[in-house]
């Protein structure tokens, strides 16, 4: 069945926002905070990032004013979803100790209803990907399953791809691919932008049929075509996902990570921005009187030294190696564990790395070294 | 919430010192007792999170028999906060458990076959369900040989049970330790001079290595030079571990999570990065 | 008493020799046996031998008046002892004590060089033996220095 195009105007997105917001859902998109773009909550389009842009590169990351009213007119910033479907802190379980011995419980908490504003074609993926970490292994997360099982995502397709960009390498865009709710294209030809729309889902149709909008004319279909087009040829990195993952494997005791762990911080800048990072530590909280306790899991991350503490002794001692656990498990690893790669070619990694490592010339080092050889 | 994900409470019902720093725990769950659940069963190799109230969680392998419905023995060495927490724990006093967890020792590849199991130090304990499995159904296994080394006489972790084995005909158990005093009589050597000694039909062998790695390592060399294949042997590996179901990463190695992949790996899937720094 | 060629076979390092370079031991070799805590050989003293046990267990100690005697490794049926009749200076390093009652196969070095010396391909693949099963013995003794089954980290 071809999905039906329609047209929408900025105020229909405030319609399909209020509509969402009286079925229950917290609206979360992209907003200015700190110099950046972030995501937080929304309550109208009044409330994106209007006619702002941004400049990124390794190591570099500014905001800019754009020439028109765009509200999508943004590369991805430092968050990415993941904080609303597996929060960075978590409260696991309770515990007491009292006269009546020991008692556990799981954590009664109230599960957020989000609907997503804005999520890229890269940040879907990421998504599907956590999917597979925390729903489709032997065990499933009860915390982001209840948070999945709900959210409402609303995908805008890219246009306008970034310096640090290489979606395309890892068919994760820069068109939205299936799995949302409702996506659209950011179309501005006129002074006010307009909005090709299609349904992924029955929640999305239902949603757009009360929008009543009108069908979009086939010459605006052909500039999104074109548009995106255009989007995939000028990415500004790639990578090829086959040769990444070979070069790894058979560069894993390289001589070059003692090269990038001279340049590695350890600052876990990469995995706090990567969309895909999963890991998590947990933290025992106990009250002072010494009669409850708390287990809460954190965000963590492999460049931390104690991450692999065994026995009181951390195995990866050296930067080096956590960078190479890091890179090898996103590139190489992932395909062996989750049978796809645990990157989406956003960039963030580059972008937000305060020394400007870049993944993409990571790999090419160790590639020429190989050659060399 | 899923039961692997929230520990259970359990009550411990026999605490006894192994060695002047391992201690084993007998735990029962307080639901079996009034019989309103089963415990949970349990597949030699697998491991348990034992939580600590207030101090936290740690993984530590079953180490008794599959076939005791009323209990679960789990050998630990004091070596962290939660295991000296545990070390303090007495007869009815309450801890909390998730599991089994993890992969198990393929004994249905032992049938017809002489089952070789090398155990080093603490190693003992998560073999030792394998053993008593291996004893169950004996008469299916063709041979079947501990070789288990320690680090001093008074180290041997399980000694009466080691002597009840040494003296019947099921089990052929050699035990040799690395430093030795004059109370003790039997061989002096690395573990590995067992394996060197054992008049192997290669083609015949499964091994079960548990121990320290370079022990692990030694010892699937030494069956190497005697004609195993890498796919005969197993070896059980461990790795910091938070979660123990594959969400927290901490345990990964290489391409595995040692959690939920293992702990009880077939060498020839470990085989290279059990040589390489820093995995 | 006659030495069987399976007597000698027993070792693993002389599994495969060639039947005349076992003849060649066995024509300087005699079976003695050691009852238990009976000395094989004591520091110090000459080495002018080398041992194939046969059975019992040999163990290899040192002894110091702090530390009493201090077993380093105990060696079985099939196993090798002694290498100090191969080099300068041409004494014994350790203590080896029969634990128990222990048949052992003691080989006149003297003897067995001498032939050597007129077959230097037989010293050749003998030599190799023992070199071997030298660095077996290192090899083993490094894992126990590493002392792995420690709390030490």
């Amino acid at each position: 069945m071809q999905t039906e195009v329609v047209l929408l105007q900025r105020l229909h997105l405030d319609l399909l926002l209020s509509q969402l917001q009286a079925a229950g859902y917290q609206t979360v998109g992209p907003v200015v905070r700190d110099q950046a773009i972030v995501y937080d909550r929304i309550q109208s389009t009044a409330d994106l990032p209007m006619g702002i842009g941004d400049i990124q590169g390794k190591g570099s990351y500014r905001l800019r004013s754009r020439d028109d009213a765009a509200l999508f007119g943004y590369v991805v910033g430092p968050q990415a979803w993941k904080k609303y479907l597996y929060p960075p802190r978590q409260l696991l379980m309770r515990a007491e100790q009292n006269s009546r011995g020991l008692q556990i419980t799981a954590p009664d908490q109230e599960v957020p209803k989000y609907a997503m504003i804005g999520v890229r074609g890269c940040e879907l993926k990421a998504i599907q990907i956590q999917d597979r970490v925390f729903l489709e292994g032997p065990y499933s997360d009860d915390f982001y399953r209840e948070r999945r099982e709900q959210i409402f995502i609303l995908a805008v397709n890219c246009t306008e791809p970034g310096n640090t960009c290489f979606c395309v390498s890892m068919e994760a865009g820069p068109a939205a691919g299936p799995g949302y709710d409702l996506a659209i294209t950011e179309m501005l030809e006129t002074a006010e932008p307009c909005y090709l729309a299609r349904a992924g889902s029955a929640k999305g149709a239902e949603l757009l049929k009360h929008c009543n909008p009108s069908h979009a004319p086939a010459t605006l279909l052909e500039k999104e075509n074109a548009l995106w087009t255009a989007a995939a040829a000028q990415m500004g990195r790639s990578l090829n996902p086959e040769q990444a993952s070979a070069a790894l494997k058979s560069g894993y005791e390289s001589t070059h990570w003692k090269d990038v762990g001279e340049r590695c911080l350890s600052c876990s800048n990469c995995t706090l921005v990567c969309p895909t990072c999963f890991c998590s530590g947990v933290q025992e909280v106990t009250d002072l009187a010494g009669t409850s306790s708390e287990r809460w899991r954190e965000w963590d991350s492999c460049f931390s030294l104690n991450f692999t503490l065994t026995a009181g002794r951390p195995i990866r001692q050296s930067p080096g190696a956590r960078y190479r656990q890091w890179i090898s498990h996103k590139l190489a690893f992932w395909q062996d564990q989750f049978d796809q790669s645990g990157c989406v070619g956003c960039g963030r990694c580059i972008t937000w790395c305060p020394v400007g490592i870049d993944l993409t010339s990571e790999i090419e080092a160790l590639n020429a070294l190989q050659t060399k050889t | 919430m899923s039961p692997a994900l929230l520990p259970e409470v359990w009550r411990i019902s026999d605490f006894r010192w192994e060695t002047p720093q391992t201690f084993s725990l007998s735990c029962e769950k307080p639901e079996v007792q009034t019989r309103v659940q089963t415990l949970n069963p349990f597949r030699p190799g697998q491991f348990n999170m034992l939580y600590v109230f207030g101090v936290g969680e740690v993984p530590i392998s079953i180490s008794g028999s599959p076939e005791n419905t009323s209990a679960q023995i789990h050998t630990i060495r004091k070596v962290g906060a939660v295991t000296n927490a545990l070390a303090e724990l007495k007869p009815g006093q309450s801890l909390g458990i998730r599991g089994p967890f993890g992969s198990a020792w393929p004994l249905h590849k032992a049938k017809g076959k002489d089952l070789v199991i090398v155990a080093g130090g603490l190693g003992l304990a998560p073999v030792r369900p394998v053993i008593y499995a291996a004893l169950a159904m004996r008469s299916e296994i063709r041979s079947l040989t501990l070789l288990y080394g320690a680090r001093q006489h008074a180290e041997i972790l399980y000694a009466d049970e080691l002597l009840s084995w040494q003296t019947g005909a099921e089990i052929a158990v050699h035990i040799t330790l690395d430093q030795a005093t004059q109370s003790w009589q039997g061989r002096v050597g690395v573990v590995t001079s067992l394996i060197q000694a054992q008049d192997l039909d290669a083609d015949r062998t499964l091994a079960l290595i548990c121990g320290p790695e370079i022990m692990m390592r030694y010892s699937a060399h030494t069956f190497l030079e005697k004609g195993l294949k890498p796919e005969q042997i197993y070896v059980s590996l461990e790795r910091n571990m938070q979660c123990a179901v594959g969400f927290c990463g901490h345990c990964q190695y290489g391409p595995h999570f040692i959690c939920k992949d293992g702990p009880v790996f077939r060498y020839d899937k470990v085989q290279s990065l059990l040589n390489t720094r820093e995995v | 008493m006659e030495i069987k060629e399976d007597a000698i076979r027993k070792q693993r390092h002389f599994k495969d020799l060639p039947t005349p370079y076992l003849q060649a031991l066995i024509r300087c070799a005699h079976l003695q046996t050691f009852a238990a805590h009976d000395f094989v050989f004591k520091l110090g003293g000459k080495a002018e031998a080398f041992y194939l046990i046969q059975s019992g267990t040999v163990a290899i100690e040192m002894f110091s008046s702090q530390r009493g005697s201090v077993r380093i490794q105990t060696l079985h049926e099939g196993d090798l002892l002694g290498w100090s009749w191969l080099y300068p200076p041409y004494k014994w390093h350790f203590d080896a004590q029969a634990l128990e009652e222990s048949q052992i196969l003691v080989f006149d070095a003297k003897a067995f060089l001498e032939q050597c010396e007129t077959d230097h391909e037989m010293g050749y693949l003998i030599q190799r033996r023992f070199g071997q099963m030298m660095v077996e013995r290192l090899q083993a003794t490094r894992l126990q220095l590493l002392d792995f089954y420690g709390d030490q980290k």
